[in-house]
């Protein structure tokens, strides 16, 4: 048998079934006498519902019901909650209008839901949609952060004047401002963290299902958390007990955080099949994703860094206006507040920081976490404000970074923004990845580039970020409004196979393969005979979910937990078993060894005798092998690393090529290399997607002009290099395994690498910072304005 | 997409009675258009005749010119060795239209029946003099492109092959929207005994153009020097979220260039 231990790049498990058309996703899921919704949605940003006439869909061939905003109301259905509530500089809570499931009143955004059909057929459904009539009075639209906040703006919720969701702050500003006063320089750098749309492979989709005998409801939807799910719509949305709902996400084709969220189409599935009694399904069309799916990103930030004489950094003063949307998405407070401005110390020294962030309601889909959840839009601030400071100082941007790190004998390290890293070697990780990106031999190729009319440049990006948010106490003093561990259950089964169930949830990440690889080599277990069932509220005891790069950090250290439990009734087991101490006991290998004896009990005897407990310490054990364990960890991890990218730029076109990409990260303990290789290519995919490739287009009226693939550009093989990867280990020192996380570092380290990249290819153009995207347009409008400069020296 | 009826006449006078006997019947040639704009509910034909029955399918070579029948895939022209000898610019701009799947479902005569002003094929049919093989005439490719989704073609004719006199040499560039991969500019470049002719897609507000400066440039020197300081006006391009009317223009000079350096 090869290797498949921790350290083993053991090929997915799950891929045989993925790759041969044998997944099961929600829209593969039909019960009997199943329905069909479509929903009919907002054409438009911003308008006054004056009336909703749906007799003549609701007389449509094949429609069992028509339910609006208004029969919802009826019935007691609650809003969409948010999950994280934050509080404004003066203590006040932020603002939280109310997020109907169908729209009441007023639609926000073009896509907002507005009425749903239920019919037998989708095609019938459509069709009867089409003949709802709607009643709109138009309202001018708030279509982005600027015009949101400028004097005399349309108002997108009526109790929230100004459009302001809060205006928070973290850091002494008087410290900070002192510190500036003093300073030998300050590089100031005004920037913009364009607008995603996830665009996950499997669009969202949601089938609802009533037991007419038990009164059960159960929801199968494209969720990344079931039991988040439960517990929101059951609890603010449709008031249904736990014990009545039951939630379950089979596989999931993709989520990068936009699965996450309790969206409409859940209750509305749900509800409605409570309603008609019978089953209803629902699934996105692609057009519906681009307008419904949560939206990433969108800042817009001015940042100031103070420096000494010497280029040490001596403080940093931000003010970042972050676009909420139209409504809060779940957890959309928590993502420009404690997952970006906690993260502003980047890998850096810097005594003193503060940061004022304002949240604005804009007419467009709401905004939440989207791969790096705030995070990829710190980094892009601090390293492209390193790269202006470098510019503006004269220095090298290597010899900066490191002049500022902090340095790897500092940990546990405390920033001035509430977090304390636990471990890290900053300049370990850049010098392997300078000597792997041949940062010595750059000059060379840009001279060739040069022999080929082409533009080469160099960028490098030192980032760091923090995965698996906890502890569960801390988030909730900072606002959120659920806890953030993890639980497991190892179920060693009477002849010593293993069942795993867990509360993270995999929707590409190969949970399957790391965590069989896991317990595999923690219990001695070959690992075909260890199962993963993770998804289903009937099954876990309750599970958190899985973003934030949480799912070995958070959920692996729960097996770990419950393993230990196992292995402990083990023993005592063991040592009854073979006449010995429990003290006595080892166990290693799969094995249960009387210290210095050649006696042992393989884990197999162990479990059949405690399921068959004829010669067992029946006074002192329950019978059984099976233990739950719950983790909730102590701080957040932090990997960190470098990524440097190489660029080319036609001239003529503005095009941009990328050469080389090379990410050396440290995401602590790698339980399987090929896995992890696989989430960084993916993430710098993404990560070179907002470089230069994605964008979310409104138009001033607010209408979504990016809204198809047509015009999003998604990241395709020909834009990507081969992206080599490699890491660099410094252990997470809270949780058992020494795990970090990997699958946000490629999109959080790799778009300030890009950008500086191209900014270095133009330095001869005037030009010392880009907003993404790159796109060719903006590349050849730079060198356009560049070229009388050029004639002139 | 919505119900619509569907036709497969065997005959070419029972696509032409199919097509003519109903205002909102629409032709199926490769579908790679159409398909798309059902399922979006953009369209909303009666019926759809589909003419992949009608044997329109092949290439011939007569004398100084290659004749492509109207349901001849992308693919097909693309990979002809008929097409690649005789006229290779031809044979290139087929293999860069869409992706493989397009490529082995679009036409030739679907391609042109749109007339999307994005698409590969008109820069080729109009740089190169082209004529189009209807069921009831022939209409030189000067008179067959009239702006945006408009052609010369009747309701209810169908395109039964485009006959491409053969070139001294020619070729195709394009630069390609990010997202669609449609042309922003496409220009197709062919030299003849008769003179140059340059013809650009993506970038009109009308659809395909010649371009009449690069021709006159280029009927006196075939190279792309002669074209380097030749500025097309932005006046009259297209601008989208991905290129102004400015770029546009700047870039037809690129990518003429190219289509000159490429052309063989």
């Amino acid at each position: 048998m090869p290797f498949e231990g921790i350290g083993a790049s053991v090929r997915r498990k799950e891929d045989a079934r993925f790759l041969n058309g044998r997944g099961n996703y929600t829209d593969d899921i039909n019960r009997p006498g199943q329905l069909h919704a479509y929903i009919r949605r907002a054409d438009r940003p911003h308008a006054t519902i004056k009336g909703i006439d749906t007799s003549a869909a609701a007389k449509a061939p094949g429609v069992v019901a028509v339910f609006t905003g208004a029969d919802l109301a009826a019935d007691n259905v609650g809003g969409l909650p948010c999950g994280w509530q934050i509080h404004n500089k003066d203590g006040s809570p932020m603002a939280e209008p109310p997020h109907p499931v169908l729209a009441i009143g007023k639609v926000r955004h073009v896509g907002d839901p507005v009425a749903v059909v239920i019919a037998e057929t989708k095609q019938a459904a459509k069709d009867a949609a089409e003949q709802i009539v709607i009643d709109y009075q138009d309202l001018p639209a708030a279509a982005s952060l600027r015009d949101a906040i400028a004097a005399g703006a349309p108002t997108v919720h009526d109790e929230v004047p100004g459009n302001i969701c809060y205006d928070w702050h973290i850091g002494d500003k008087a410290v900070v401002d002192a510190a500036f006063a003093k300073a030998a320089k300050v590089v100031k750098l005004d920037l913009t963290n364009n607008r995603l749309i996830p665009n996950a492979m499997e669009p969202r989709a949601a089938v609802g299902d009533y037991d007419v005998n038990s009164g059960d409801f159960t929801l199968f939807t494209t969720s990344q958390n079931p039991h988040v799910i439960r517990l929101l719509m059951g609890a603010f949305v449709l008031h249904i007990p736990e014990n009545r709902l039951r939630v379950v996400a089979p596989d999931v084709g993709g989520g990068f955080g936009s699965k996450i969220y309790h969206y409409a189409e859940e209750a509305i599935v749900t509800w409605a099949a409570g309603k008609v009694r019978r089953p209803v399904k629902w699934t996105a069309e692609r057009t519906e994703s681009f307008m419904s799916d949560a939206h990433g990103r969108d800042h817009v930030s001015t940042a100031e860094m103070a420096l000494d004489a010497d280029g040490n950094f001596l403080a940093l003063r931000i003010s970042t206006l972050a676009n909420m949307g139209a409504y809060l998405s779940t957890f959309a407070p928590c993502i420009p507040t404690y997952l970006y401005a906690t993260l502003l110390a980047g890998v850096y020294k810097t005594p003193v920081i503060y940061c004022e962030v304002k949240a604005v309601f804009t007419n467009t889909v709401p905004v939440d976490a989207y791969r790096g959840a705030g995070r990829p839009e710190a980094t892009f601030l601090i390293e492209r404000l390193v790269d202006a400071c470098a510019h503006d100082t004269g220095m090298d941007r290597v010899a900066i970074r490191r002049k500022n790190f902090i340095a790897a004998d500092a940990f546990p390290y405390q920033t001035p923004v509430a977090l304390q890293y636990d471990s890290g070697n900053y300049q370990a990780t850049l010098d392997a990845c300078l000597k792997a990106a041949d940062h010595a031999g750059f000059e060379a190729r840009r001279s060739a580039a040069v022999g080929r009319g082409k533009l080469r440049g160099i960028g490098i990006s030192t980032y760091i970020e923090a995965c698996g948010i906890a502890p569960s106490a801390v988030v909730g003093s900072l606002g959120a409004r659920a806890g953030l561990y993890e639980c497991a259950e190892i179920r060693v089964h009477p002849t010593g196979s293993v069942t795993v169930f867990t509360g993270s949830h995999s929707h590409g990440q190969g949970h399957e393969t790391t965590f069989a690889q896991l317990v595999s080599a923690q219990l001695g277990v070959p690992m075909d005979q260890v199962d993963v069932v993770h998804g289903d509220t009937a099954k876990i005891p309750f599970g958190m979910g899985t973003y934030g790069s949480r799912s070995l950090a958070v959920g692996g250290s729960a097996m770990v937990k419950a393993m230990d439990k196992v292995i402990a009734k083990g023993k005592k087991i063991a040592a009854h078993l073979m006449e010995a101490s429990v003290d006595d006991i080892e166990f290693k290998d799969g094995k249960f060894t009387v210290a210095g004896t050649d006696k042992s009990k393989a884990l197999a005897e162990i479990s059949l005798a405690a399921y068959v407990p004829h010669n067992y310490p029946i006074e002192e054990l329950e019978p059984g092998l099976d233990e739950t364990a719950f983790y909730d960890p102590k701080n957040f991890t932090f990997p960190a690393g470098c990524h440097i990218a190489e660029i080319e730029i036609d001239r003529d076109t503005g095009v941009v090529e990328v050469m080389n990409f090379v990410a050396v990260d440290d995401v602590g303990r790698v339980i399987n290399p090929m896995i992890v290789e696989g989430q960084v290519q993916g993430g710098v995919a993404q990560g070179i997607g907002q470089a230069l490739l994605e964008n979310a287009v409104y138009d001033k009226d607010g209408q979504l002009l990016s809204g198809s693939m047509m015009d999003y550009t998604m990241p395709r093989a020909d834009n990507l290099p081969n992206i080599k990867v490699a890491t660099e280990t410094t252990l997470c020192t809270h949780n058992p395994l020494g795990v970090k996380g990997c699958g946000e570092v490629g999109a959080i380290g790799s778009p300030p690498a890009i950008i500086g990249a191209i900014v270095d290819a133009l330095k001869d153009y005037g030009v010392r910072h880009i907003d993404m995207p790159a796109s060719p347009q903006k590349i050849w409008s730079i060198i356009q304005a560049g070229q009388p400069r050029m004639a002139a020296e | 997409m919505y119900d619509f009826a569907y036709q497969k006449p065997s005959s070419l006078a029972d696509a032409v009675k199919a097509l003519r006997a109903d205002a909102d019947a629409k032709a199926l040639a490769g579908g790679m258009t159409l398909i798309p704009v059902l399922k979006q509910r953009l369209n909303k034909p009666s019926v759809v005749v589909d003419l992949a029955k009608l044997g329109l399918v092949g290439i011939t070579v007569s004398g100084n010119t290659v004749s492509i029948a109207g349901m001849t895939t992308h693919g097909a022209v693309a990979h002809n060795a008929d097409v690649k000898a005789k006229i290779p610019g031809l044979a290139e701009l087929a293999s860069v239209i869409g992706d493989d799947a397009v490529r082995h479902r679009g036409t030739i005569g679907g391609s042109l029946a749109n007339n999307d002003p994005a698409a590969d094929y008109p820069a080729a049919v109009l740089a190169l003099g082209a004529t189009i093989k209807t069921d009831r005439r022939s209409i030189k490719a000067d008179d067959f492109f009239q702006g945006m989704f408009t052609t010369a073609l009747e309701q209810g004719e169908i395109i039964t092959a485009v006959e491409f006199p053969v070139p001294e040499k020619s070729g195709y560039e394009k630069f390609r929207n990010p997202a669609s991969r449609y042309a922003i500019v496409g220009v197709y470049v062919a030299k003849t005994a008769g003179g140059v002719r340059v013809a650009v897609t993506g970038a009109g507000q009308n659809g395909v153009f010649r371009q009449t400066a690069m021709e006159q440039a280029l009927s006196a020197n075939f190279s792309p020097d002669a074209i380097a300081k030749i500025v097309t006006p932005a006046d009259g391009m297209n601008g989208d979220i991905h290129a102004s009317a400015e770029y546009r223009a700047h870039l037809v000079g690129v990518i003429a260039k190219r289509a000159v350096a490429r052309a063989h």
